[in-house]
């Protein structure tokens, strides 16, 4: 008996606790309950101006600048090794891919792309219009030197 | 028996080499002229069915492999809806083109009654060969079939990516370039594309 109460009475706090999250909590579905079909987003658009963004940290990925709708990237072909590989870099002007695409995890020089850089969207994503669902507080490295930079000594 | 077959070749040819006794000249000129609208529209319409999508992926061949992968790209769904069907790519619209081309489909046939690429690995270990095919064809006609909508004296190159104006202003427009150069592997699946121009 004393186990079923303490069974009981777990599973009631789980329930209450679980319940006033769910309200602070902000999802896809825009706080419908689960029997109605919230209305999708309308999809973004890829931007597609071929401009340079700036990377956000020295090391960050640079993002596609461009749609890669269609490009297969699989055993067979890697479109966008079409364009941006070493041998074709010269023909299409687009930017080779680092030289560390063509290093094992050793350090050694290979003399094509290496395995583990081919899949290219495993870092590499086209950015879109969409609004994001969280503003991101992420502070660039510069500004955070400066700060610390300007603020007295103590 | 060849003394039979050749008394009767010999006596049709007498009876095409003399002049009717019975029919009237206008009878037999309004006849072969009506006949040979019948026969050339009923040979025509027989050919454009042969163009049809419901011919083409009338083979397991062709459905479950190149029209499957046809589906997800945008010569099949897009915006505006207008879509290309296998023929519109694959077989010149100029008549005697068209006829030289469905003479050489011919061996598909044969493909099909001898089961050539009757699995997905036949098919796939075949899909080089077949490709390449398809782009000495298009290469050879300067892209013709891709050109039939995509005509490059309408194109306006302010409404394309930068990229794609660079690319189309330059060695498409110079002839130093065919849209096939490019623009592989955009309808159907490709493959191993080690050793083939244009690809790493």
């Amino acid at each position: 008996m004393k186990k079923l109460t303490t069974a009981v009475i777990v599973s009631l706090s789980v329930l209450v606790t679980g319940a006033v999250f769910a309200q602070n909590t902000a999802t896809l579905r825009h706080g419908l309950s689960i029997e109605q079909d919230a209305e999708p987003d309308r999809m973004p658009v890829v931007q597609n101006d071929d401009i340079k963004r700036k990377r956000s940290y020295p090391m960050q990925p640079p993002t596609i600048p461009h749609k890669i709708d269609g490009y297969r990237v699989d055993t067979n072909s890697n479109k966008c090794l079409s364009c941006h590989s070493r041998n074709l870099s010269s023909d299409t002007q687009a930017p080779m891919v680092s030289v560390t695409h063509y290093m094992d995890r050793d350090g050694n020089f290979l003399a094509s792309v290496s395995p583990r850089r081919y899949f290219c969207s495993q870092c590499h994503v086209v950015q879109t219009n969409a609004k994001p669902h969280v503003e991101s507080d992420f502070v660039d490295l510069d500004d955070l030197l400066k700060a610390a930079q300007s603020k007295p000594k103590e | 028996m060849f003394a039979k077959l050749k008394n009767t070749l010999v006596h049709y040819w007498g009876v095409l080499r003399r002049p009717a006794v019975h029919y009237s000249l206008g009878f037999l000129v309004m006849g072969g002229f009506i006949a040979g609208i019948i026969f050339w529209g009923g040979f025509n319409t027989a050919m454009e069915a042969t163009n049809s999508e419901a011919f083409c992926t009338g083979c397991h061949e062709m459905e479950t492999n190149v029209y499957a992968e046809l589906k997800g790209t945008i010569h099949f769904t897009n915006r505006s809806g207008v879509r290309a069907i296998c023929s519109d790519c694959h077989v010149p619209h100029e008549w005697t083109a068209k006829m030289a081309r469905k003479m050489q489909a011919s061996k598909e046939v044969w493909g099909k009654i001898f089961g050539t690429i009757d699995t997905r690995e036949k098919f796939l270990d075949k899909r080089l060969e077949l490709a390449q095919h398809e782009w000495a064809r298009l290469k050879a006609n300067d892209s013709l079939e891709c050109r039939n909508c995509h005509n490059f004296d309408y194109m306006d190159f302010t409404r394309q990516s930068k990229r794609a104006a660079e690319q189309h202003s330059t060695s498409l427009a110079s002839g130093e370039k065919t849209c096939i150069d490019c623009h592989k592997g955009i309808a159907h699946e490709l493959p191993d594309m080690e050793g083939v121009e244009g690809w790493q």
